[in-house]
């Protein structure tokens, strides 16, 4: 699974973020698709991850229904129901998911929450102006640490 | 057939994809026909046009819609649009401008201009992609010495609901080709770019995804046919370029502007993707 090297890389970047905040996207290490270490070092708040998943930068719902957030209205059907998802990934998968689906997935329609180059005319959120530069996330680390923990809610098993 | 996803099926993904396709089929379209008056019928579905590759049948937005929305458009006295249009066979018979013309005094009825609308965006004599809005325009400018109206003004729309309604009815024949393909190419090119910090194209939702739900929208294939349209959300008509820029501003992008080139170019394309459905302006939308 994961070679040593990478692991080092990992570490390296995670001992660098404990002094200096969470890594730049562009240095996140993935593997597989995963991303081992968490982004902050801080526990994710399923409180909060539940809320992301309704609304603003997040809104995950627009696209995936959940049975726990059934009590929101309108869920979309253009990626798979999430309910299970940490029992089909584990932290490490789920976090790569959410922090840049496109590794996972190429090509996938599902945004990339902390990413920031790369885009075709990125806006300034949903103004339709240019975003302004250095351009920010969707979510910031401890955001997509938080939606991570409420993913790992997500069990049938 | 359609894509349930995007490319890259997970094997989760690829078994949601079986479940979705065995269960009941609540996001296609519906049944219905469209006949307008008891009299005017829509073709609101045909054989894609061969230039299309991932899509075997296109759809009106129509389709899509609920039943009180599409009620709507069935009888002229509920569309709100008709409104609108009435405003324009007044305004089309009122002198402006320092020529001392009205549209009446060279085109003496809307109804000269049936068939139009179901040929446009078109290239001009001197080689430039115009669509409605243009002609409009110069007619304005050049022959009635006006001033030129606002993309997105209620006058401009209304006008070019009026013109439109004239071909209601008529298939949609868009040139693509000869002078037509540079901007047919580059309306093309643009429709599968994945714009914004979302990227999303707009094949993402409207050729990929058309009938899933997004959030509370149940996503039609995204066509022109029924331009300007009525929307109840606005209350009031909106031009093609509003709704482009709309759906570009969605996906938090930087958008282009009413009556740019850019999307001059995407209304050629798009226009393109509904060759064979009946015109069908003014439509009424959520
Ligand atoms: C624009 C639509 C869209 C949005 C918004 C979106 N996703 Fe996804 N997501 C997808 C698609 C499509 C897939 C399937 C992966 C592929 O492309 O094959 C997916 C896959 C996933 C998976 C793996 C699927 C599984 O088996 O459970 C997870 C987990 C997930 N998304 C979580 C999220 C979370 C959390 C958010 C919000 C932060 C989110 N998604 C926002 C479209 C979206
Ligand atoms: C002084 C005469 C004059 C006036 C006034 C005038 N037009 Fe025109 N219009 C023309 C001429 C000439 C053409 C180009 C030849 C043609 O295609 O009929 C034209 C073309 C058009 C076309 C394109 C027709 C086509 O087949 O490409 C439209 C649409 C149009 N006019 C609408 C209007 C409207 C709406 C008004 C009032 C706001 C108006 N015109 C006022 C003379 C006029
Ligand atoms: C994130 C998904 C999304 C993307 C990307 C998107 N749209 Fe849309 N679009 C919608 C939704 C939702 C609606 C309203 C429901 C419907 O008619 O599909 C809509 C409506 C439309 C309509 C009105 C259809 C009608 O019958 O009234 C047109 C035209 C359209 N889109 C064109 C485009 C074009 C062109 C692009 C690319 C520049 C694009 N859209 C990108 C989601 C999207």
């Amino acid at each position: 699974m994961k070679t040593t090297s990478l692991l080092v890389a990992a570490g390296v970047c995670l001992a660098g973020a404990a002094l200096a905040g969470p890594p730049a996207p562009s240095d996140v290490v993935y593997e597989d698709g995963a991303v081992a270490m968490s982004l902050t070092g801080v526990p994710g708040d399923p409180e909060n991850g539940r809320s992301i998943m309704n609304k603003g930068a997040g809104n995950c719902i627009a696209c995936h229904e959940v049975t726990a957030l059934a009590d929101l209205p309108f869920h979309g059907e253009i990626g798979p129901m999430l309910d299970g998802a940490a029992d089909r990934w584990t932290e490490a998968e789920l976090r790569g998911i959410v922090a840049n689906a496109k590794v996972m997935f190429p090509e996938s329609m599902m945004p990339s929450f902390y990413r920031t180059d790369g885009y075709i005319r990125p806006g300034d959120a949903y103004t339709g102006k240019a975003a302004p530069t250095p351009l920010e996330p969707l979510l910031t680390a401890q955001e997509i640490e938080d939606v991570v923990a409420f993913l790992m809610t997500l069990k049938e098993e | 057939m359609k894509k349930a996803y995007a490319p890259g099926l997970g094997t989760a993904t690829a078994l949601a994809a079986v479940l979705a396709l065995t269960g009941p089929a609540l996001g296609d379209p519906d049944d219905d026909a469209l006949v307008i008056n008891g009299e005017t019928e829509i073709i609101t579905e045909a054989p894609a046009p061969e230039h299309m590759e991932y899509i075997d049948t296109i759809y009106s937005g129509w389709r899509f819609r609920t039943d009180e929305t599409q009620a709507l458009e069935l009888d002229d006295f509920d569309n709100p649009a008709m409104l609108a249009v009435d405003a324009a066979i007044d305004m089309f018979g009122t002198v402006e401008g320092a020529a001392g013309e009205s549209c009446a005094s060279c085109h003496d009825d809307p109804e000269s201009f049936a068939g139009l609308a179901a040929h446009m965006p078109k290239v001009d004599e001197d080689g430039k992609l115009v669509v409605m809005e243009d002609l409009i325009n110069e007619c304005r400018t050049d022959r009635m010495q006006a001033d030129e109206w606002k993309w997105n003004s209620l006058d401009m729309q209304s006008m070019v609901a009026l013109i439109g309604l004239q071909s209601r009815g008529m298939p949609v024949d868009v040139a693509i080709d000869g002078p037509a393909a540079p901007y047919w190419e580059q309306g093309k090119e643009m429709y599968y770019t994945r714009y914004g910090k979302l990227e999303l194209s707009c094949a993402n939702c409207h050729e990929d995804n058309w009938g899933n739900m997004i959030r509370a929208d149940h996503l039609s294939q995204g066509q022109i046919t029924g331009f300007p349209v009525y929307r109840l959300k606005q209350a009031t008509l909106i031009s093609r370029h509003n709704r482009f820029k709309g759906c570009i501003r969605d996906t938090q992008a930087e958008t282009f502007k009413e009556g740019s080139d850019e999307f001059r170019a995407l209304e050629l394309y798009v226009a393109s993707r509904g060759n064979g459905l009946s015109v069908e302006t003014p439509a009424v939308r959520q």
